[in-house]
């Protein structure tokens, strides 16, 4: 479903990501892992056209996307949440997911369909997103990006700063996703253990480059990788 | 008592008038985080534009009607071409690049219109109302003055409230990327956004001009206080801009009507000052944290 060629991203001199390829298909999970700096946020800001990539190509079923604007990008079926949630303090809850899906028309998914996954969400429907908890923001910047109906769903730190049992209910939530809907979903993660934990696929990331790209199994199997970029 | 209704009556309607000016800039600051200091010549050559209709035998509704679209189109121009060259540069740039966008307005003005003031008709009559045996200052033009205004503030409430298209430009002016992330095309919205400002800038051109005639330089007071009564709603809140506008408006009718005009600029300042030393964000503006 979302195929990245040799992506390359520079700021300036400076090379974030340095010809990354990898796939993910429908229905499942790759994590991308890597310590502070490895290039992982650069990488989905590459791929979802926030940042302008220097070489390479991104392909959402089979649509070369690379160079289209974001907003295209998005169109198309991709969804990205960014890190920190990236929720709309000042709109209320409600308004936040409406946005999500008005570029779809009547396509969008209803409300009702995202309360039904987060029913903590209709509580707070009519509140400003600024009152919510970390895990609530997750929870809406998630189900905000399901509104639109994606294809493929982009997740950077989604984990960030939760409870330990919010960051598995959340990772639950992302595997279920992958298998009910089908979406291809590319997890962002620091907290390698709970990414993997989830994903069909583990790609690590170091000063931008793939430096391993496995079944979750085997990078947990291999203590060095681990050790030596994962901070294990 | 009279003479306080007199005030009174008069400080609405002027106020009515601030209320627009102040709408317009903070339409654009809390879309684009501008302050637009050329709003005061886009207004003023927006009205020329309608004088120049009414002079060549136009109505003035259509006068006024053209007023209101030239002012969208200039906005909408203004952004394409001016502004979004200057998105994401330092604050200092856009303050710049406005105050330059001003000198030049107002230069092509009078090099089109020439400097000397004109008269500019008024939609209603100038004479004041009957009540008993006393004529009032509030005039039946005063009273299309607020209801336009009120109407056009009600309008943009339900813009912004009621409609998807006001929930995009929400979203965009308060977290552009995260609007691009969500399909939304930001840079459509924010060209509107200075669209629609402009507009209701022109509106604000053309009720006043009557009572100020028409000149290159006309409208710099106004636009002087309609910044302080954007500031003193909130700069960021439109219901604030309205009520700002009507405070300010309250105020200098009092100043000019018991202490003398001249004292109108120095009273509003120290509104301005009064009011941010007690309550630094403006009256309406939401306390934000802020990111260190």
């Amino acid at each position: 479903m979302l195929t990245v060629e040799g992506l390359t991203t520079d700021y300036g001199p400076v090379r974030a990501v340095d010809g990354v390829s990898f796939e993910v298909p429908e229905g499942s999970v790759t994590a991308v892992l890597g310590a502070n700096g490895a290039g992982k946020t650069s990488l989905l800001r590459t791929i979802t056209g926030l940042v302008r990539a220097s070489s390479g190509t991104v392909k959402l079923a089979g649509e070369d996307v690379t160079r289209l604007p974001v907003e295209e990008i998005v169109r198309r079926g991709m969804a990205h949440v960014p890190e920190g949630r990236g929720v709309i303090a000042e709109l209320t809850v409600a308004e936040n997911l409406r946005l999500g899906g008005l570029w779809r028309g009547r396509e969008a998914a209803p409300l009702s369909e995202i309360y039904e996954l987060f029913p903590r969400l209709e509580e707070r429907s009519t509140q400003p997103a600024s009152r919510l908890s970390g895990g609530e923001r997750q929870m809406l910047s998630i189900g905000r990006a399901l509104v639109g109906r994606p294809r493929a769903l982009l997740l950077d730190e989604p984990s960030l700063g939760l409870a330990p049992v919010l960051v598995a209910q959340i990772m639950a939530m992302v595997r279920r996703l992958a298998d009910t809907l089908g979406l291809a979903v590319l997890l962002v993660e620091q907290n390698a253990r709970s990414a993997l934990s989830i994903a069909n696929r583990g790609v690590v990331l170091n000063l931008g480059r793939v430096v391993a790209e496995q079944e979750p199994d085997k990078l947990i199997a291999d203590d060095q990788l681990l050790h030596a970029y994962l901070g294990f | 008592m009279t003479k306080f209704i007199d005030l009174t009556l008069n400080g609405i309607s002027t106020g009515a008038i601030y209320a627009a000016v102040a709408l317009a800039l903070v339409l654009i600051w809390r879309s684009t985080r501008i302050v637009n200091f050329a709003q005061g010549s886009m207004l003023m050559f927006t009205t020329f534009i309608a004088s120049a209709v009414i002079s060549s035998g136009g109505s003035y509704v259509l006068g006024f009607v053209v007023a209101l679209a030239s002012g969208f189109v200039l906005g909408g121009v203004v952004e394409r071409v001016v502004v979004r060259p200057v998105e994401g540069a330092p604050p200092l740039n856009p303050v710049i690049l406005t105050l330059g966008l001003y000198t030049l307005i107002v230069a092509i003005a009078g090099m089109i219109w020439g400097n000397t003031p004109r008269s500019f008709p008024a939609a209603f009559s100038l004479r004041g109302y009957k009540v008993g045996g006393t004529t009032l200052l509030f005039t039946p033009n005063d009273t299309f003055i607020v209801l336009v205004v009120i109407a056009v503030a009600v309008a943009l409430a339900f813009l912004f409230r009621a409609t998807s298209l006001g929930l995009r430009m929400r979203g965009a002016a308060f977290a552009p990327e995260v609007a691009r992330l969500l399909g939304v095309r930001v840079g459509r919205l924010l060209t509107l956004g200075w669209a629609l400002a402009a507009m209701v800038g022109s509106l604000a051109g053309v009720l006043v001009a009557p009572s100020v005639f028409l000149g290159p330089n006309s409208f710099d007071p106004i636009l002087i206080i309609g910044f302080v009564a954007a500031v003193l709603g909130g700069l960021d809140s439109p219901p604030g801009a309205v009520v700002g506008g009507i405070v300010l408006g309250l105020a200098t009718s009092y100043v000019s009507g018991y202490e003398g005009a001249s004292l109108v600029p120095l009273a509003a300042l120290a509104i301005l000052v009064i009011v941010l030393m007690i309550r630094p964000t403006g009256l309406f503006s939401a306390t934000k944290e802020r990111r260190v």
